[in-house]
């Protein structure tokens, strides 16, 4: 068992999320900052820096090029993230990801989770003990699943509006370009802020977690963060298989300048959002 | 005015010659030049009073034979020479009796007669002294390539012409730039207007509050339509020139839109600047708009995309439940494939000055913006109050953290 690992052994690691988890997250990320970049400036165009960052990319048309080549991106990465939920659920028969401890699908245990979570920010209670997906962990990703859908399917409608309107009245592109523009601005606006606090600028993962980008974590991170996994891991003798080397000095440096870049394009982005939505 | 004038100099040189027989004899041209034509002789104050004779007599008067005392007709009936330094002003409208009448309608004569002491132009200042020559002459001041530079001696001169009020402007320089200036100044167009087209000749009035103004601001149409005739009859038509025929002087004219004197073509800039002066009245149009791909990206400082005229014309502007409208359901599908080609009746059933706040309007896109709003309210809400309380005691974790020895973040081994 990996507790009975020699401690001088340094610590032991264990694997979190595999490579297509990894690819998955820096596509996501790469194609959501460009198609952020791209498209807040519409919705601040009257800021002096709305049209200092559409020049930056070549203009207005320009920018809509790469909005769309940017949203193609997000594309792929919904459609391989379905495709491969299709196969472990229809080839594997991993049920499991369904309903119970591993599954991302809000469950009771989540509420309680909160109200425990809270309770201990008050100082009333100890820390819940989180299992493999945390509630907020759950709602960033049914927030972003939920905008792959308004999002994506609003975009694709104002993509090829002539091609549209053979089918769909005109007025559903006014409907289509307001929630396009609003959903994004909560996208934007959550991940920059909500999803980097949770995830990396918050004290304990100050200045970031790489464990999105290495796919690794320490095991006693493992067992302080995540306790009921942890245990459940272990109940289930699962621990070893996910035993990993540490990652390489040059992969935690690599992951350390991509999170730094794409933390910085964010906060920058979200700085003059929420300037002018204040101002 | 020419032949007026030759013809009224004529009168004049035959007019003195019945009157002569009491008094003496006026003297001749060539008696005045005898002094004139010295250039060392000098008034009490040092200035010379020579008069060029070749400049006299290449002139419009000197032309036809004027004498010296058609003009100074005080010295006529004087027999006694040199005559005394001050003499009576040259009466223009001894012939030139019309054109006088309607200096004394303008606004520079209005000026002189608020005091001595000012500068507004009277005949000399525009015309010249002993050189005049008619108007048709390319060496004439008031040519009518030339008549800008003239008006520009003072006009361009703040010290001549305070601006009043505001900010000052300089109309001419304006003017050099503007469409009418370098088809007039570099094309040499005689169709191209100088000031005196809008702004007449002599009885130049006040624009802003002479209502007989030619450029008083209900007049402009019709003074631009002089030339530019289907634009008139296009925008008399329009809601704006019907209801500038009513009487509602809020309406825009010309000028608005085009400016006064910097006028040019349809470009760029002015595509950008048109928003504002529509706006300026159509303020919720112009909030709309900007809530649209269209209005966004145009706010963005790019103009190839729909402004206003765009859609609803320049000048054949009427509101969009008249079929005759550009945007009315007959013309508007029409409109849309001008930039939209292949675009069908669906597509142009979007609504380009949608309004999320008017349930009227569309209900269907009030309720999804309610609905909206709602959701980022609450996420926002939640989230934020989620933060703030995590926030301490995540601070307090991570000390703890460092105490026991375990590493923070990334577990890279920091604590």
């Amino acid at each position: 068992m990996a507790q009975n690992a020699p401690a001088s052994a340094g610590p032991i690691w264990v694997r979190r999320f595999d490579r297509f988890d990894r690819s998955l997250h820096i596509l996501l990320m790469a194609s959501f900052l460009g198609l952020s970049l791209t498209g807040v400036p519409l919705l601040f165009s009257e800021k002096p820096w709305a049209g200092t960052l559409s020049r930056l990319f070549g203009g207005f048309r320009s920018a809509a090029t790469l909005h769309r080549v940017f949203a193609t991106g997000m594309l792929v990465c919904f459609g391989s993230h379905l495709a491969r939920l299709g196969k472990r659920l229809f080839g594997d028969k991993e049920y499991g990801i369904l309903w119970g401890s591993s599954s991302l699908v809000p469950q009771p245990r989540d509420l309680m989770d909160l109200v425990r979570h809270v309770r201990w920010f008050l100082g009333r209670g100890e820390r819940p003990r989180f299992e493999r997906f945390t509630y907020w962990e759950k709602f960033d990703y049914w927030a972003v699943f939920w905008g792959m859908g308004i999002i994506g399917g609003s975009g694709l409608i104002l993509w090829a509006p002539k091609f549209w309107a053979r089918f769909l009245p005109g007025d559903l592109f006014n409907v289509a370009l307001l929630v396009h523009g609003e959903e994004a601005l909560l996208a934007v606006v959550f991940i920059f802020t909500i999803h980097f606090f949770n995830g990396h600028l918050r004290p304990e993962k100050f200045p970031m977690d790489t464990v999105i980008f290495t796919g690794v974590l320490p095991l006693e991170e493992l067992k302080h963060e995540r306790p009921a996994e942890y245990e459940r891991l272990v109940a289930e003798g699962g621990i070893e298989r996910l035993a990993s080397p540490a990652p390489t000095a040059d992969r935690v440096r690599k992951s350390r300048i991509v999170g730094t870049i794409a933390v910085s394009l964010g906060l920058l982005l979200v700085a003059f959002t929420l300037i002018a939505l204040l101002s | 005015m020419r032949f007026g004038g030759v013809f009224a100099a004529l009168l004049l040189t035959a007019a003195p010659l019945q009157a002569a027989a009491p008094a003496p004899k006026p003297p001749a041209n060539d008696d005045c030049l005898a002094c004139h034509e010295d250039q060392s002789v000098k008034r009490a104050n040092g200035s010379s009073v020579a008069v060029d004779k070749a400049a006299f007599a290449s002139s419009v008067h000197g032309a036809a034979g004027a004498s010296c005392v058609d003009c100074h007709q005080d010295l006529a009936k004087t027999a006694d020479f040199p005559h005394p330094e001050k003499l009576a002003l040259v009466d223009c409208a001894a012939c030139h009796a019309s054109e006088v009448a309607d200096y004394e309608k303008s606004v520079h004569a209005a000026e002189r007669g608020k005091s001595k002491a000012s500068k507004a132009a009277w005949c000399t200042d525009c015309h010249g002294i002993h050189d005049i020559r008619p108007s048709k002459d390319l060496a004439s001041r008031t040519n009518h390539f030339n008549l800008p530079t003239t008006c520009l001696k003072c006009h361009g001169n703040l010290a001549v012409v305070p601006s009043a009020g505001g900010p000052p402007v300089n109309q001419p320089a304006l003017f050099h730039d503007s469409i009418h200036g370098r088809a007039l100044e570099k094309s040499g167009l005689k169709f191209a207007p100088n000031c005196s087209n809008c702004h007449g000749a002599h009885a130049i009035r006040n624009p802003k509050t002479d209502l007989e103004s030619a450029v008083f601001r209900t007049k402009i149409p019709a003074t631009c339509g002089t030339c530019h005739e289907k634009i008139l009859a296009e925008y008399s038509d329009s809601i704006h020139g019907t209801q500038l025929a009513k009487g509602n002087a809020k309406v825009p004219v010309c000028s608005d839109c085009h400016t006064a004197h910097a006028i040019t073509e349809a470009t760029d800039v002015r595509r950008l600047a048109i928003l504002h002066q529509c706006g300026g009245c159509h303020e919720t149009s112009l909030a709309t708009y900007r809530d649209t791909y269209h209005g966004q990206v145009n706010a963005l400082g790019f103009s190839r995309i729909a402004t206003c005229a765009d859609c609803h014309t320049a000048h054949q502007i009427h509101p969009a439940g008249d079929p005759r409208s550009s945007v009315a359901p007959p013309h508007r599908l029409e409109t849309c494939q001008k930039c939209h080609p292949g675009a069908t009746a669906n597509f142009s059933r979007y609504d380009p000055h949608a309004n999320t706040h008017d349930k009227g309007r569309s209900r269907l896109l009030w309720a999804t913006a309610l609905f909206m709003k709602i959701l980022l309210a609450g996420v926002f809400a939640f989230f934020g109050i989620h933060t703030v309380l995590w926030f301490p005691r995540s601070v307090k974790a991570r000390i703890d953290a460092r105490r026991n020895g375990r590493g923070a973040g990334d577990g890279q081994g920091e604590g």
